[in-house]
């Protein structure tokens, strides 16, 4: 039995009581640290927590020997354990894929998503978010320029874009950076920038940041620690505007 | 005024006027006398004085040269020579004669415009004759013969006048059977050699002295007096009365191209860039007003000023302190800290140094041998310097001392930047550093200079082959899937066409021409026209086309899909050598949406893993280097020497006698001819004249693959165990 169980955004208190009991009652616990990150909880705590030993899985292990992990599947309950909700933003389906196709029960146990918490802090309508996209840090012979091309689609449609942040082993892009390469990139493509953005610090902490305001402004922002997220919004709505006035200093 | 001062009066006045200029090369078979020729030219001309060219082989600079006799690296002189009354000023670079350091000779082609072909009356056309000629004439550089040697036919020959005569003409019918083969349009269009016509001077680079048609009717002296004087041994008279320098500087300015002349039809060989453009324009008129080109040839060290750099100097102007760009080097200005020229073999600084001369420049920090130099932030980089060899050996070497550890590396840095010709791998991981050559020699002699020149001392490993691997038949499409499974990337893979292959070698066809140019030298030669429009990149002689059409994201990502491709390309899945001749399609791509899931960590082993399979499935073969040999030995040692060819799984296609003598021409693979030269010499009782040439990549025979095989495995610390294309796709 595979069991993929959603930590939710920031600390150990983000899990599901339905989550937590099957991870208490699994035989083998394995965390996925690559796609996300819980920022406000180590492993030690969590395995005092959940009193279980975790096993902690590089990105090797999961894409390229699946195998340890689903042989502990075959033999009993197996907790496998994503920041966020197990399925979005990540690439899990093959791992369940492959698990359903070796004959082991899989499930899933959702927790909360920083998709839709972007639209809570901010105000965003979630009805009004067009194509997301994430701004990777560029490396050798590597910028792409589809993040910036996709918030260009969107914004033409008057649709918002929520833009996820690259999480490279210890290196967590941030607000600023992440608003510095979308110029970068737009300037690569002779698009006219973005006029404003929201940048979110620590969603699912008891101190989120949330600022909205133009590029300029943003880069000059203290954020603070990871993990950061962006949106970039369409023509506000009246009541969209008033909610990042109140909360988000615009 | 000083006689220096003069002198640098008169070389510094004739710099701005191009057509007052000639830039030369010297080039020959190994010890047909290129030095003794230069040194004496050096002399004659008043740059050095004449008991020390003599004496001291001026243009050897190199300990190592001058303990060994022979040239290893392509040095500088200038030189002012009269003629018609006028003054012009010759450039002129020495470059090596042993095989082994090809790439020098291409370097040194480069740079000028005009060369003498020297041939050893005795000897005739020996091979590196011919592969010299061939890259000069690669180059667009036009030709005159020197046959030198001249007083060996009369007094180690014996020969009579009539016989003498006809051999120097059988010599002259050679080489222009050579020109004629390598490139009938230009031999037509003139550059036949003619000895009526002053193209082809005789005489004697050791004894001062030379004769061609047109000097004889100045100075009246005969074929029959050079016969009575050599027989006399009297050369000192013809060297008074038909003096080296005069003939051949003669020569030179009569018969061989100013830069004017010469770059209004080298550029368009030597360059592919828009001829309309700014530079374009600029570089084939010798325009010293555009923007500065220059195509750096060579790099030294010199203790007082530090690194040098040499090269042609094709458009623009340089003075201290222009600002340069390095085409491909990270886009930071250069500052040009000292300009020069050569004056002799001194090299001396000026103010500015206008288009069509040889500079010599300090402050290129960036520039290695074969960049593109310019004031422009970006142009067409010239067409890289074409290697006629390729590395076939490599030794591995270490400090002796581990506080050296940090220096060695500095100095195989330079090495590198040095020779194009070595392939200098660095780890400072495990500290084995890597350098391949292009023989036994070459190596002998590059590790002889870290440890004496650059005093590090290394322990150096026993030379190892250098192998290849292609694949002899066809695969595809193969799927090659990203480690998330999100990106898929399917491709198909065949042996390349000789006839492309051989495009990519000559240099006809590169990533640095124009698409539309490379598109129509690619469908000529016979390639699909769909195919010829979508080469994305050429490795080596392997290439790489996108077949796909409208895949989004593709683009962004190609860098990466190329990085995965070269990965592979480095290292085959047999034995870890590099791969050859492998023509690659790529037919169908599938991404993932997100950018971060499809970037290098995604794409690169994607890709990698697809064209190792790929090559598995198509067949994948060992090559070998193989070398061309040349023996030549008096008649009874015919067997001898034949004998080590053929013990040496090698292949005999030619014997040719001439007189007493006998030359077999064979081939042999380079692993089979460690301790060649000691092996001849005793066969033949130290009788035999040889020399080695690169001849290519060969199968290596069925009978023993599977042996070099696994020793190659061993060596490397591979698995035993071969893999199979699953071993990649799982
Ligand atoms: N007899 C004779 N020997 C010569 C002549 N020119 C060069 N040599 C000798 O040939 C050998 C090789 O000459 P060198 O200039 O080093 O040849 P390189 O290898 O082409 O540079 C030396 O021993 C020279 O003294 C010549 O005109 N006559
Ligand atoms: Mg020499």
């Amino acid at each position: 039995m595979l069991t993929f169980v959603g930590l939710g955004l920031y600390d150990l208190g983000d899990i599901s009581v339905k989550g937590l009991e099957y991870v208490r009652n699994a035989d083998t616990v394995f965390l996925e640290a690559y796609t996300s990150r819980l920022m406000g909880a180590d492993v030690g705590a969590m395995e005092a927590f959940f009193g279980k030993e975790i096993r902690v899985l590089g990105r090797e292990d999961v894409e390229q020997n699946p195998r340890d992990i689903l042989d502990c599947a075959a033999a009993g309950r197996v907790a496998f354990l994503t920041g966020g909700d197990p399925m979005v933003s990540t690439t899990h389906a093959d791992l369940r894929m492959r698990a359903a196709a070796a004959g082991i029960e899989t499930s899933i146990i959702h927790a909360s998503s920083i998709s839709s918490a972007v639209s809570g802090l901010s105000g965003l309508q979630n009805y009004r978010f067009g194509k997301s996209c994430s701004v990777p840090f560029p490396a050798k012979g590597w910028f792409p320029t589809a993040p910036i091309e996709t918030i260009a689609a969107n914004l033409a449609q008057n649709l918002h874009t929520l833009v996820y942040l690259d999480i490279q082993n210890d290196r967590y892009m941030r607000v600023p950076e992440a608003i510095a390469v979308l110029e970068e990139m737009a300037q690569k493509r002779g698009i006219e920038p973005p006029a404003l953005y929201v940048g979110i610090a620590r969603a699912g902490s008891e101190r989120p940041v949330v600022a909205a305001g133009t590029g300029a402004t943003l880069k000059e922002t203290d954020f603070g620690p990871p993990l950061h997220i962006l949106a970039v919004p369409a023509d506000l709505h009246p009541m969209e505007r008033e909610y990042l006035e109140t909360f988000a200093g615009l | 005024m000083t006689r220096r001062k003069k002198m640098v009066e008169r070389v510094t006045e004739l710099m701005d006027k191009p057509e007052r200029i000639r830039n030369i090369g010297i080039v020959a078979h190994i010890d047909h006398g290129k030095t003794t020729l230069s040194d004496n030219l050096l002399a004659g001309a008043g740059m050095i004085s004449e008991e020390l060219a003599g004496r001291q082989l001026f243009m050897d600079s190199d300990e190592e040269e001058q303990a060994r006799g022979i040239t290893i690296d392509a040095s500088n002189v200038s030189m002012v020579h009269e003629y018609g009354g006028e003054e012009y000023l010759i450039n002129m670079i020495d470059t090596p004669g042993h095989v082994d350091f090809g790439g020098d000779v291409t370097r040194a082609m480069r740079a000028v415009d005009g060369a003498v072909v020297v041939v050893d009356a005795v000897e005739g056309t020996m091979p590196q004759t011919e592969t010299v000629l061939r890259q000069a004439l690669k180059e667009g550089v036009r030709p005159v013969l020197f046959i030198n040697k001249v007083d060996r036919l009369v007094n180690e020959l014996k020969v009579d006048e009539q016989e003498m005569q006809i051999r120097l003409a059988k010599v002259i019918d050679k080489v222009n059977k050579l020109i004629k083969g390598m490139n009938e349009k230009m031999y037509n269009d003139g550059w036949k050699l003619d000895a009526a016509k002053g193209t082809v001077a005789f005489g004697s680079a050791l004894y001062n002295w030379a004769v061609s048609v047109p000097f004889m009717k100045k100075s009246g002296v005969s074929f029959k007096d050079v016969f009575d004087k050599c027989n006399a041994g009297d050369m000192k008279w013809l060297g008074k009365n038909s003096p080296l320098h005069a003939v051949l500087l003669d020569m030179v300015v009569k018969h061989l191209p100013n830069p004017l002349q010469a770059q209004d039809r080298r550029i368009h060989i030597i360059w592919h860039g828009d001829y309309t453009s700014a530079e374009g324009k600029a570089m084939v008129n010798c325009d010293p007003n555009g923007p500065a080109c220059l195509m750096v040839t060579d790099i030294s060290f010199d203790p007082h000023a530090g690194e040098v750099a040499t090269g042609r100097l094709f458009s623009g102007t340089l003075r201290r302190g222009t600002e340069c760009y390095i085409i491909g080097a990270a886009k930071r200005a250069n500052r040009l800290a000292q300009v020069g020229i050569f004056m002799g073999a001194e090299r001396i600084e000026v103010e500015a140094l206008p288009a069509g001369n040889i500079a010599a420049v300090t402050g290129l920090k960036d520039a290695i041998v074969g960049s593109t130099v310019t004031t422009l932030l970006e142009m067409t980089p010239f067409e890289s310097l074409k290697h006629y060899s390729e590395p076939v050996m490599t030794v591995a070497v270490e400090a002796k001392s581990m506080k050296d550890l940090p220096k060695l590396v500095e100095v195989l840095r330079q090495v590198g930047k040095e020779d194009p010709t070595v392939q200098v791998s660095i780890n400072e991981e495990t500290g084995e550093h890597l350098i391949s050559g292009m023989g036994e020699l070459h190596l002998e002699i590059i590790t002889g200079r870290i440890k004496r020149d650059k005093g590090v001392d290394i322990i150096t490993s026993p030379p190892i082959v250098v192998y290849r691997e292609t694949a002899t038949g066809s695969a595809g499409p193969v799927e090659g899937k990203s480690p998330n499974r999100h990106n898929r990337f399917y491709i198909e893979l065949e042996p390349m066409d000789p006839a492309i292959v051989k495009l990519i070698q000559d240099g006809e066809v590169s990533m640095n021409q124009q698409a539309i140019e490379r598109r129509d030298a690619l469908a000529a030669a016979g390639m699909d026209k769909d195919e010829a429009k979508n080469v994305k990149a050429i490795e080596g002689t392997n290439m790489f086309i996108d077949m796909t059409k409208g895949i989004q994201y593709l683009n962004e990502t190609m860098e990466l899909v190329l990085d995965g491709w070269r990965e592979a390309l480095r290292g085959g899945p047999l034995a870890d050598e590099l791969v050859q001749n492998l023509k690659i399609r790529l037919v169908d791509v599938k991404l993932h949406e997100d950018a971060i899931h499809r970037g290098p960590a995604q794409v690169i082993p994607a890709v990698r893993s697809a064209v190792k399979a790929g090559i598995l499935m198509a067949g994948d073969s060992l090559l070998e280097p193989v070398q061309k040999i040349q023996i030549t030995v008096p008649s009874e040692q015919m067997g001898a020497a034949t004998s080590q060819i053929q013990g040496r799984r090698g292949q005999v296609f030619d014997m040719l006698s001439e007189g007493d003598t006998m030359t077999i021409v064979g081939k042999a693979p380079v692993a089979e001819l460690f301790g060649f030269a000691g092996d001849v010499r005793s066969a033949t009782e130290g009788r035999a004249m040889w020399s080695t040439e690169f001849a290519g990549f060969e199968l290596v025979p069925a009978g023993i693959v599977d042996e070099v095989v696994k020793g190659i495995r061993r060596r490397k610390g591979l698995k035993e165990q071969i893999p199979r294309p699953d071993d990649y796709l799982a």
